[in-house]
């Protein structure tokens, strides 16, 4: 039943997970959604299955579920690569939201996480800049900028200062 | 003269910015996220049975000295389907394929064997990815190439091809040493 909705939840999709372009079935989408509503059925998006546990339910503590949204808010969406996996319904955005909900709940720090992450996805999966010399200008051109901008104002000043006596 | 000059640079330091980022816009942004596991042991994990007729999949009983393929898949994914004809051809030329199952359901999985044949000789289901995210893999169908003692040596991301079983069958050669 939930199969005749299955088409990609964001634009645009790696196509190989994905049952088909939204293009082509958009008609027949269209069509299975009117039918689907009518018989009030869950549809999930790409499998037959319900999402894990803690993908869109917070953890019963505040101040961990505050540690866990921070971090899935700087973990980029493996399926729709524009997208944090706290912004994401992919279904692979569910499952890691879950996964570290329940890495949060069994007491791991965030940066821990991104850690096991980043070794298995690279660089790629983190939004937050890490200290790679590759991103040394990242860091370097405000200290840059702000000494430029500091020598601009002060040769400015003591030519006014000398100006004016 | 030469102070109107200077004047122009943050202007034409602001084009270059802008030509950078309409040329960044019109690229495709989507990259093909390649594991970082290539080289390390398979994470040991238990996955239950994903079908009626294979048994469940033990990533910690790899290392048993001869290589194979672990096939991620799913019974709702349209390239895995279309992969299947290839996979059953290696499975025949005695190629060891093991199947993972990604967010399944047992008479969903039981159906894709049926009707797409089944290649695997044994199948796990990963219900929440999990054994997905151990391996640094982004999606399904892909394809990894792990030796007789346990260590990840290849990935194969997307759908196998017919132009694919060669490069495959010759990094399992590879994993043999």
């Amino acid at each position: 039943m939930s199969r005749a909705m299955m088409f990609p939840t964001c634009a645009r999709s790696l196509g190989r997970g994905m049952p088909a372009p939204a293009h082509l079935v958009s008609m027949l989408a269209l069509a299975a959604l009117i039918f689907i509503t009518a018989l009030a059925a869950p549809a999930y998006a790409q499998t037959a299955l319900p999402p894990a546990p803690y993908a869109d339910r917070q953890l019963d503590d505040p101040a961990l579920e505050a540690k866990a949204t921070a971090l899935m808010h700087t973990i980029r969406c493996l399926t729709c690569q524009s997208q944090s996996i706290a912004d994401s319904n992919a279904s692979m955005a569910s499952d890691m939201r879950s996964e570290i909900r329940e890495r949060i709940a069994r007491g791991e720090e965030p940066e821990a996480i991104r850690r096991w992450l980043i070794e298995r996805y690279g660089d790629w999966i983190s939004y937050k800049p890490t200290a790679e010399p590759i991103l040394w200008p990242l860091w370097g051109a405000p200290v840059l900028l702000l000494g430029v901008g500091g020598v601009l104002a002060f040769r400015r000043i003591r030519r006014r200062r000398k100006e004016q006596s | 003269m030469k102070r109107s000059l200077i004047l122009w640079i943050p202007l034409a330091g602001y084009l270059i910015f802008l030509a950078i980022a309409s040329l960044g816009l019109n690229r495709d942004q989507q990259t093909v996220i390649e594991s970082r596991m290539i080289g390390k042991p398979i994470p040991g994990i238990d996955l239950p049975a994903a079908s009626s007729t294979n048994p469940p999949l033990s990533t910690k009983e790899m290392a048993d000295g001869k290589p194979r393929l672990l096939n991620i898949f799913a019974s709702w994914c349209v390239p895995c389907a279309a992969e299947a004809p290839i996979l059953a051809q290696m499975a025949q030329q005695g190629v060891r394929i093991d199947g993972v199952a990604i967010r399944d359901a047992r008479a969903d999985v039981d159906a894709f064997l049926t009707r797409h044949g089944d290649p695997f000789q044994r199948i796990g289901l990963d219900a929440r990815s999990t054994l997905q995210f151990y391996l640094g893999s982004s999606g399904v169908p892909e394809t990894f190439v792990v030796d007789g003692k346990g260590v990840i040596r290849y990935q194969h991301i997307g759908a196998v091809g017919p132009q694919d079983v060669e490069t495959l069958l010759a990094k399992l050669r590879e994993a043999e040493t």
